[in-house]
Formats: C-alpha cells, structure tokens, sequence
C-alpha cells in the first residue's frame, strides 16, 4: 500500500448563523483557498469526496446543491458520505491506495442553523423504540456525564477546565466562533442547562465548511514542502443500543487508536472531536494521551462545531500543524453518532 | 496497482410495497444473511461494512448506519455510510470493491436498502426551500421532458416505451425477487394504463418499494476458495457533474459517456454489443432504455428506440437488458443500483436461475441518480483477469 499525505487544509469562518448564505457559497470560498494553498485546480484532481447531512439543511440531497461549489464540467469522478467529512478522506485515502487516484479534494459542511439541531439528532436512534420518545442529543449527552461524574472518573472541575483550556486555545483560531479566558470559578458559578451540564460544556451551533487537499506519496512532494503523511487511520463503530454501552467508556475509540498506531511514538498534538466537555476526557484517556499532550490547540467542538466538518477540522488542524513545521506527530479523531457510538483515530506524521 | 476482488455473495429481499412483516433492521438483516450464506461465511468473517441508502427522509431515520450496526454485525468493526442519491447502491459496491482491491480488508459486507413504505419518497424529494420555486413534481415529472426530447428528435414511436415496459416485467416474472409481477401483461395493458408525465405512463414507471440488497466482496485468496463462483470486478468507475448548466445534454449525458467510457478502458471492452453478455441498466422509466442503449455504445445515436423494437434487448436478443425485471420492476432506492450490480453478478456466476442468460460471462451493472448528474457502473466477469 502506497503512503499518502495531507497537503493543504482550509477552514472557513465558523457562524452562529450565516444568514441566507447557501451551502455552496459556505463550501466555494474554503475550495478556493485549499486549491490556492496548494496550487491546484478542480482539472488536478482525481477523486472529490464530501460529508454532509440532509438532515440538518431538512431537503434530501444536501450534497447535490453543495456539488455546485465546485467546477464539474467535465464530469468528475466523486462521492459522498452522509456522515462527518473525516469519513470522506477515509474514502479518499481507499481510492488513492487502490493506485486509482493522486490528488484528491475532501470537504464538509453543515448549515445546523435553521433547525433545532438537538431535538433533530433524536433522528439518529431507533425509529420505532428510541425515536417516540424524543431524547435529545444534549439530554443524551447529559446522562453519558453524569455517568462519568457518578463513577468518580471526573467532577464538575475538570469539566470546567476543559472548557477553559478550549476557549483560550480558540483565542489563536480566527475562524473560532467561542473564544476567551474564563476562569474556572466563573464557569462553575454559571447555572445548569441539562444537569449536570452547563451551556458551556455544550458546542455551540455552528454554520461552516471545511476542506483538504489528501495527496498519494507520489504526488505529494510536488505541491508540498512537509506533507502530513497519514501513518494510520482506523474507526470503529458500537452498538447503537445507548443502554447497552457504558457510557465512561468508548472501546471503539480504544481499538481504534490501537490498529492507527498512536502508542508507536511520540505524540506532539492531539485534536479531539468531543462537542461535550466530559467527552474530551474520556477521548483522552482511551488513546492513552500523556497528561503532556496538548489537546484541541484550535479549541475543538467547544469553540465550533460545524456538523459533518468538525471531525475533519481535528485531522486538518493537526496537518495543518505538521505542514507548517509546528509539529511533528500527531494524533487526529472524529466522532459520529450519540455518546461518541462512531470513532475515528488517524496518525500523521512529517 | 490495486489487488483483484470479486463477489463471492449476492442476496436480496423480496421488494414489494409494504415490508409490515420487518423493520428497517430486519430488511437489511435479511439481504445480508442470504449475502453470507451464498458466499459461504459468518458476521465474523466479515472485516468491514459498507452501507448505503438514498435520502434519509425516505425513512425518517438520520445516518441509519448508527440504527443499523445492531442488525448488521456491525459493532466493534468499520462502517462507512455512502449516499450519492440514485447511484448509491453501485457506488457503495464500488466503495466495497475499492476497500478490497486497495488491500486494506479482505472481505468486507456491503448493503444497501430502502424501505419506502416508511415514509413517502415524493414527498422526500419536493422540498419546498428558501429562495427556490417549488416543483413538488417528484421525480417522474422531472424527467419528462427528457424523454420526450428523445422521442420527438429521433422519430420514435409511442409504443417503444410500452415495448419496455412489457418486457422488463415480463422478464421479472422469472424473478421471485422481483416487486411486480405481472404475467398477462401486452402493449396493449401499457398502452390503456394512466398517461402520468406525457410520454411515462403508469405501467411504464417504476413503483415504489421495500427492499435491501448485500453483497459479499473478497481478495482473490479467498474468493478462490468460495463455495460458489466468483463474479471478478474488472473495473468501475462513477461521474457526477452540476444539476444544470448551459448545453448540458440530458438525453446523452456526458456524465454517463465518461463513465462507461472508463468502465470500458478498465475492462477491456472496446466494442460493448459483442462483448458485453448481459447489461443491467437503472431504467426507472421505460424511454430511458433506448435512451442509455445509445449513451452506453450499445448502438449508434437514433438508434437505440429502433434495438428495442427489434427484440434485441429481450432475454431472447443479442443483448438483453434487464432479465432481472430492473428498475421498472423493483425500485428501493437506495438498493435498486446495487440490485443491478448485484444482478450482473449473478449472471456471470450463472446463478440468476430462472432469468439466467445462458452462457454469460461478462456483465455491467449500471447505476443512476440525480438529474441526470449521477452514474455508477461496473464490469463483472466469469474469467479471472
């Protein structure tokens, strides 16, 4: 199997609301950039993949509208994954081992704004048993940390200063929608949202777009100085049972990090997909990270969380990192689904 | 260059309007079981899943694969959700061969499903949006006009499309798979039954159904050693381009051409009529036969309405089409284009039972979806490359 590499990586500004901004025009301006970065365009590339939802834009084929960011006259060689964008390099990276293509383009977006986001993500459980009930993605949430606070694995403080770290990391993210320097008091002093969570442990709602340009080893020196070359990558599903999972724990994310190599040395960074504070902790502790190991220099979910970008975000911040010669190795996850029920670990390298 | 795969399973539900009698979870559990048993193995041989679907909205289920792990062996292993609207079910085949032929996995399960009675699909499908006029014509009324560009540039009489329509679901009643079964169907039942979109009328338009399809997909090693024959994936490839643009051609899409053109290339077929054994084409309504004959080098431009008429597309032809009933037959969404992949698998393994054609041994399959904007296809052969 052929190395590749992450040669260039853009991300767009992360809103509240973009107004009446579609999703390609969030999508055109970060293809854009990536191609300038890198110096390519659409004719370079071989293969295109895209993550996205329908369920946030509430149309079917979200992606079709978003295709039209881009120039696909002629015809492109393409596809796309209903689920965060990290998957759709993951399809990238399939097509380029496979020897069918060099250069590819990876993107993702989502536009959560005009739905209530939490109550539509209850569309992701058991139609007919789970989904009548209603539960909502940050009350679900809610039970997985209060399972890690009853188990004494963390206290609220430790919440708290998860929280505190992203929004001061997100200080040096211009595309950060939550930014600060909290303290920690200040934060356990704000009221409940869903106990035992506070707003703050929550990602905010976000409009946005991400993409990367993923390169094969033969490719990659051309248009890069110091590619990030991805040395694993790996994700794992559970069982989409909530009550058959313990929730402290995330064996997927566990097997994940293993088969993508993240003991195998030295780990620079780590940029980990958890939108809810008590799950970076859990994230952390799975991948066996260091106490050393920065995590979420962007900010993380925390600061912004573009759905069906923000797993992709964590892998192109770390290449990011590498490319511009800030790091060396580093470890990437996205996460999919109810309680992190879908992980994703990748390991890149200079 | 990429290792050889093959299918070394193929199963599929009996799609029909209403599934009451499973769940989501059940119809793809099905499809999946009847994929293992033909290639011989357990949820545990299996490396990894690749599932796909159309619009969620068809279910009411967002990112069923989180639902469906459970049901489909899943749990602990990768899975990977593909949505490509039509096409999806022959691009998700090809994300599995891919996930094989790249070297990662050796055997990895595929499945694709819809189930349509869940919910209602031109509803899904006509959205009313922001900013946007709103058509609610589903997708029949979107493709009308094609049709009746073809019809009306190439001279092409009214009952070529009834010819379709009877044979197709003349070729499914060999298929017990297969959703409509209509044995005393003629061009005269067709001709009688409701004009829908000028020229569709109801008879020569695809219903609406429950259904999953799974394949297995395994390395040369173990495709070797599979109970029964491997069907070798000689090529693939898919095309997208934008919903519309100044000069698009939606009778000869050119999506489509640089698609087959690649699937061509990759497989060695430089002359489709003599060498290809048996096609099976997404055909959702009946002109698109003659449509995707001439678009696929079958025929030449013009004169693909004229191969129909001929018979050289039945099961007794030259090239038969669709044996399998098709698209017209069946249509879960997002299975109808693994159905049809699947389909050509079958028959170079000479598994397709009663719509076999005999003596088979090189096949596409050929995937569809959006406007136009939108194609899968694959190569699958008897003979090992």
């Amino acid at each position: 199997m052929r190395d590749a590499a992450i040669i260039g990586y853009a991300q767009g500004p992360q809103y509240r609301y973009a107004g009446a901004a579609n999703e390609s025009e969030l999508i055109m301006p970060v293809v854009r950039r990536v191609m300038e970065q890198v110096g390519v365009g659409q004719q370079d590339i071989d293969f295109t993949c895209s993550g996205s939802c329908d369920y946030l834009q509430g149309a079917a084929f979200a992606f079709v509208e978003g295709l039209s960011a881009l120039a696909t006259v002629p015809p492109i060689k393409e596809s796309h994954v209903e689920m965060d964008a990290a998957w759709a390099v993951y399809e990238a990276l399939i097509k380029i081992w496979t020897g069918e293509a060099d250069l590819c383009l990876v993107y993702g977006f989502g536009k959560s704004s005009p739905g209530e986001l939490r109550t539509v993500m209850a569309l992701q459980l058991d139609p007919y048993y789970h989904v009548p009930l209603w539960p909502d993605a940050i009350s679900l949430a809610a039970l997985q940390a209060r399972a890690m606070l009853d188990s004494g694995a963390i206290s609220e403080r430790d919440m708290a200063e998860v929280v505190a770290r992203s929004r001061a990391n997100a200080r040096a993210n211009p595309n950060a929608q939550l930014k600060g320097n909290p303290g920690i008091e200040e934060l356990l002093a704000e009221p409940g949202f869903v106990s035992p969570l506070r707003r703050h442990d929550c990602p905010p709602i976000t409009d946005g777009a991400s993409a990367m340009i993923v390169a094969s080893a033969d490719v990659a020196a051309r248009y890069c100085k110091r590619p990030a070359w991805v040395r694993g990558i790996d994700h794992r599903m559970e069982t989409g049972i909530l009550g058959a999972r313990d929730l402290t724990r995330s064996p997927s994310t566990r097997i994940a990090g293993e088969k993508a190599g993240v003991a195998r040395g030295k780990v620079d960074l780590a940029e980990l997909h958890a939108p809810f504070s008590h799950q970076e902790i859990i994230l952390r502790r799975e991948l066996g990270l260091a106490d050393a190991v920065p995590v979420n220099l962007s900010g993380g979910a925390l600061a912004g969380n573009t759905m069906m970008a923000a797993g992709l975000d964590r892998i192109g911040f770390v290449a990011e990192r590498i490319i511009n010669g800030k790091a060396d190795r580093g470890v990437a996850h996205a996460t999919s689904g109810p309680c992190l029920q879908q992980n994703l670990v990748a390991v890149l390298e200079a | 260059m990429a290792n050889l795969a093959a299918v070394v399973g193929v199963g599929q539900t009996k799609h029909k309007s209403k599934h009451k009698d499973v769940s989501m979870a059940g119809l793809v559990r099905q499809a999946a079981e009847r994929a293992l048993a033909d290639a011989g193995c357990e949820w545990k041989d299996i490396d990894a899943l690749v599932l796909g679907k159309a619009p969620d909205m068809f279910e009411g289920v967002m990112m069923p694969e989180l639902y469906l792990t459970d049901a489909l062996g899943g749990n602990g292993k990768p899975v990977i959700r593909v949505h490509t609207a039509g096409s999806v079910g022959g691009s998700t085949a090809i994300l599995a061969a891919n996930y094989v032929q790249s070297g990662v996995y050796n055997r990895v399960l595929t499945v694709t499903f819809e189930k349509q009675s869940e919910s209602n699909a031109t509803w899904a499908l006509s959205p009313r949006m922001p900013f946007v006029p709103h058509v609610n014509a589903g997708a029949g009324g979107f493709f009308a006009p094609y049709m009746r560009q073809y019809k009306e540039k190439y001279g092409a009489p009214d009952y070529i499309g009834c010819m379709v329509a009877v044979k197709d679901r003349l070729n499914a009643c060999r298929n017990p798979y297969a959703h409509l079964q209509i044995p005393n169907i003629d061009l005269a039942m067709v001709q009688q039954s409701p004009m829908l979109w000028e020229p569709v009328r109801f008879l020569e338009s695809c219903p609406s159904s429950d259904g999953a399809c799974a394949l297995v997909i395994a390395n040369e090693q173990l495709a070797l050693r599979a109970p029964n024959k491997p069907a070798w994936i000689l090529g693939s490839s898919t095309r997208s381009d934008g919903t519309m643009y100044a000069g698009k051609d939606n009778v000869h899409p050119q999506s489509l051409i640089a698609c087959a053109r690649d699937v061509y290339a990759k497989s060695g077929i430089t002359n489709p009529r003599k060498q290809i054994d048996v096609a099976e084409l997404y055909i959702p309504f009946s002109w698109y036969e003659p449509m995707y004959l001439e678009t696929l080098g079958f025929c030449g431009e013009g004169e693909g309405w004229k191969m129909v008429e001929s018979g050289a597309t039945a099961m007794t032809g030259d090239m038969p089409i669709n044996a399998s009933g098709g698209v017209l037959s069946s249509n879960p969404i997002g299975a109808s284009g693994m159905l049809r992949f699947g389909e050509a698998a079958l028959q170079v393994r000479g598994m397709a039972g009663e719509h076999q054609v005999d003596g088979a041994r090189l096949a596409i399959g050929h995937a569809f979806g959006g406007a136009h904007s939108y194609y899968a296809m694959w190569a699958v052969s008897a003979d090992k490359p």
